[in-house]
C-alpha cells in the first residue's frame, strides 16, 4: 500500500514543532507551540479572585478555557466572537487540561487559559492543548504531568499522524477522518478525544498507538521549551 | 420530584453497586434501557419524531427551506442541527441562551448524521449552485432522566426518515401546506447510531438514569454506522473532567460492534 501524503511526510512524521514559553509578558504563564504552519498561542492568568463572587467554589478552584481562531488565521475570514464551534472546542479543551492541574488546592479562584490561533493548518486544537499545558506549568500552576496532543488522520485506509488541511479535506476511497486525542503525557490515559469520519473499530487502536507514539516526541519539544526558560 | 442533585451518601452507593456489576434497575452495567419510537409529533413539520430511552423523552422536527448552497459544496444541500434544553423537560433546565449541553448535544448529532453519509446531499440541489434544501433539524427534550445524546441522535435519525418534500409552486417559492409523497433523499440502508459510555470509578455503564448519569465522573460518545459491510465509527467525543484509560477504551472499542447490532434489531421494525 503506497502512501502519498500531499505533504510528501512518511505516516508517522509530524511537521516540525515550535515551542517557547514566555510569549506575553504580562500573562503568568504563556506559550507558543507550532505544528508547521498551525500556530497557538496561549496565556495563562491566575490563580486569582473568580469574580462575580457568587461563582465561587470554596471547595475548589475553577479552570477556564477559551479558545478561538483569530479572524485572519483561515482563508474565509471567520467572523470575529464566539461560535457555537469555539464555545464547544473551548469546553472539550478544559476537559482535556483539567485532569492534569492540581486546582482544588487554590478554593475561590479561577485559573484562566486563553488559547488563539493566528495561522490556522488544521489541528489547531490539539496545538492549543500543547500550548496551554506548557503555559500552565511556566505560570507555576503545580500539575501531576504534562498533557500532549495529536490528531491522527485516516486518508482512505491509511493512517497518518499531524494531520494538516489538506489532509483534512482528502476525499477519496473512505475519505478523511481527523482523530484528535490528548493524553496525560506519562502515563496511559486519554484527556481528549474527538472524531469526524469513517473509521474501522480496530483502526482506532492502531491511531490510540501511534497517538501515543507522536505525544512521547511532542512531550520532548515541550519539556525543552520550558527547560531553556529555566536556564 | 425533587430538585436537589444526587446525594453524596447515594452516589458512594451506587458506586459500591457498579462494582458488583449491579444498578438499581437491575439491568446489567451496559444493558441498554427500553427504546421506544413515536410519530406525529407536529404536522407541521415535514417529518417528527418521539424517541423515548426509559424515561427519557426527545422529541426531534425536520424542517425544509429553500436555500443557497454554502461556496465551498455548491453541489450539495445544507444540513443545520440545533436545539433547546427547554424548562419544560428538567427543573434543571433553564431560559436562556443555550448552556453548554444545549450545543454539545446537537453539535453530537449533527456530527454522526453528516459523517454517516446517510444524506444524498446531491439530490438537494434545486438548481446548481444556486438554490438547494436546507434541512433544518430541531432537538426538544420532554423529559430529562439520562442519556440525552442517545435519545435526541436516534430522535434525528426517526425524524429524517419520517421527512416527505414540500411542494414548490412555479416560481420555486414552497407550498408548505401542499405534501407532496416523495420522501427526503436519504440513503436507506446507512443506520447511524449513537453510544455514550459513561464511566465511574472503574465502572463503564450504557443508557444510565438522570441519577445515574450524574453520579459519573466522565463519558464518551461514539456514532456508528454501516459503510459497505464495515461498522465504521463516524464521530467520537470525550467529555468531562476525568479520563480514560488505554484499556478502558479498548474495551469500549469491543462492545461497539455488539452494541450496534442489538439496537439495530431493536429499531428495525420502528424505523419508517
Amino acid at each position: 500500500m503506497a502512501l502519498k501524503r500531499p505533504s510528501g511526510r512518511k505516516a508517522n512524521e509530524m511537521r516540525p514543532m515550535i515551542a517557547k514559553v514566555g510569549v506575553v509578558p504580562n500573562a503568568d504563564g504563556s506559550a507558543i507551540f507550532g505544528f508547521g504552519n498551525t500556530i497557538a498561542i496561549a496565556a495563562v492568568y491566575g490563580p486569582r479572585q473568580l469574580h462575580p463572587q457568587h461563582m465561587q467554589d470554596p471547595s475548589t478552584g475553577i479552570l477556564r478555557v477559551n479558545y478561538d481562531l483569530l479572524s485572519f488565521s483561515v482563508s474565509d475570514r471567520k467572523k470575529p466572537g464566539p461560535s457555537r464551534r469555539s464555545q464547544e472546542i473551548s469546553k472539550v479543551l478544559e476537559w482535556a487540561l483539567l485532569p492534569v492541574v492540581n486546582i482544588k488546592e487554590f478554593p475561590n479562584t479561577v485559573v484562566d487559559v486563553q488559547i488563539y490561533i493566528p495561522q490556522a493548518d488544521a489541528s489547531t486544537r490539539v496545538a492549543g492543548i500543547n500550548a496551554a499545558a506548557m503555559a500552565l506549568a511556566h505560570a507555576g500552576i503545580p500539575m501531576r504531568d504534562l498533557v500532549s496532543a495529536v490528531s491522527i488522520g485516516k486518508l482512505d485506509k491509511d493512517l497518518v499522524v499531524d494531520v494538516d488541511k489538506e489532509e483534512e479535506d482528502f476525499e477519496e476511497g473512505e475519505g478523511a477522518t481527523d482523530f484528535p486525542l490528548a493524553k496525560v503525557s506519562n502515563s496511559d490515559e486519554f484527556t481528549l478525544l474527538q472524531l469526524d469520519g469513517k473509521i474501522q473499530p480496530d483502526k482506532i487502536k492502531e491511531a490510540l498507538k501511534m497517538g501515543a507514539e507522536a505525544c512521547k516526541e511532542i512531550y520532548e519539544v515541550q519539556k525543552k521549551a520550558l527547560k531553556e526558560f529555566m536556564k | 420530584m425533587s430538585v436537589m442533585d444526587v446525594s453524596n451518601l447515594t452516589k458512594d452507593f451506587m458506586r459500591k453497586l457498579f462494582s458488583e456489576g449491579k444498578r438499581f434497575d437491575g439491568r446489567g452495567l451496559l444493558d441498554l434501557n427500553d427504546v421506544s419510537i413515536e410519530y406525529g409529533v407536529s404536522n407541521k413539520a415535514e417529518g417528527s419524531a418521539r424517541v423515548k430511552i426509559g424515561k427519557t423523552e426527545v422529541i426531534a422536527g425536520v424542517k425544509l427551506a429553500v436555500g443557497t448552497p454554502y461556496p465551498d459544496s455548491p453541489d450539495s444541500g445544507n444540513l443545520i442541527v440545533s436545539g433547546d434544553l427547554l424548562p419544560l423537560a428538567s427543573p434543571r433546565f433553564e431560559l436562556g441562551p443555550p448552556g453548554f449541553l444545549g450545543i454539545e448535544i446537537p453539535r453530537l448529532v449533527d456530527r454522526m448524521i453528516r459523517e454517516s453519509g446517510i444524506l444524498e446531499w446531491e439530490k438537494l440541489v434545486i438548481k446548481a449552485k444556486e438554490k438547494v434544501w436546507t434541512i433544518y433539524i430541531d432537538l426538544y427534550p420532554l423529559n430529562d432522566d439520562g442519556s440525552l445524546t442517545d435519545a435526541a441522535s436516534i430522535a434525528c435519525l426517526a425524524a429524517l426518515r419520517d421527512a416527505t418534500m414540500p411542494a414548490l409552486d412555479k416560481e420555486g417559492n414552497i407550498d408548505y401546506e401542499k405534501k407532496t409523497k416523495e420522501k427526503l433523499p436519504l440513503k436507506r440502508d446507512i443506520i447511524p447510531l449513537s453510544f455514550t459510555f459513561y464511566k465511574i470509578g472503574n465502572s463503564i455503564l450504557l443508557h444510565p438514569t438522570r441519577e445515574e448519569e450524574e453520579a459519573c465522573d466522565t463519558k464518551v460518545t461514539f456514532g456508528l454506522s454501516m459503510w459497505k459491510d464495515d461498522l465504521m465509527i463516524n464521530s467520537c467525543q470525550k467529555g468531562w473532567e476525568t479520563t480514560f484509560t488505554l484499556d478502558e477504551i479498548n474495551t469500549i472499542i469491543d462492545a461497539l460492534p455488539g452494541k450496534y447490532e442489538e439496537l439495530s434489531k431493536t429499531l428495525n421494525k420502528a424505523l419508517k
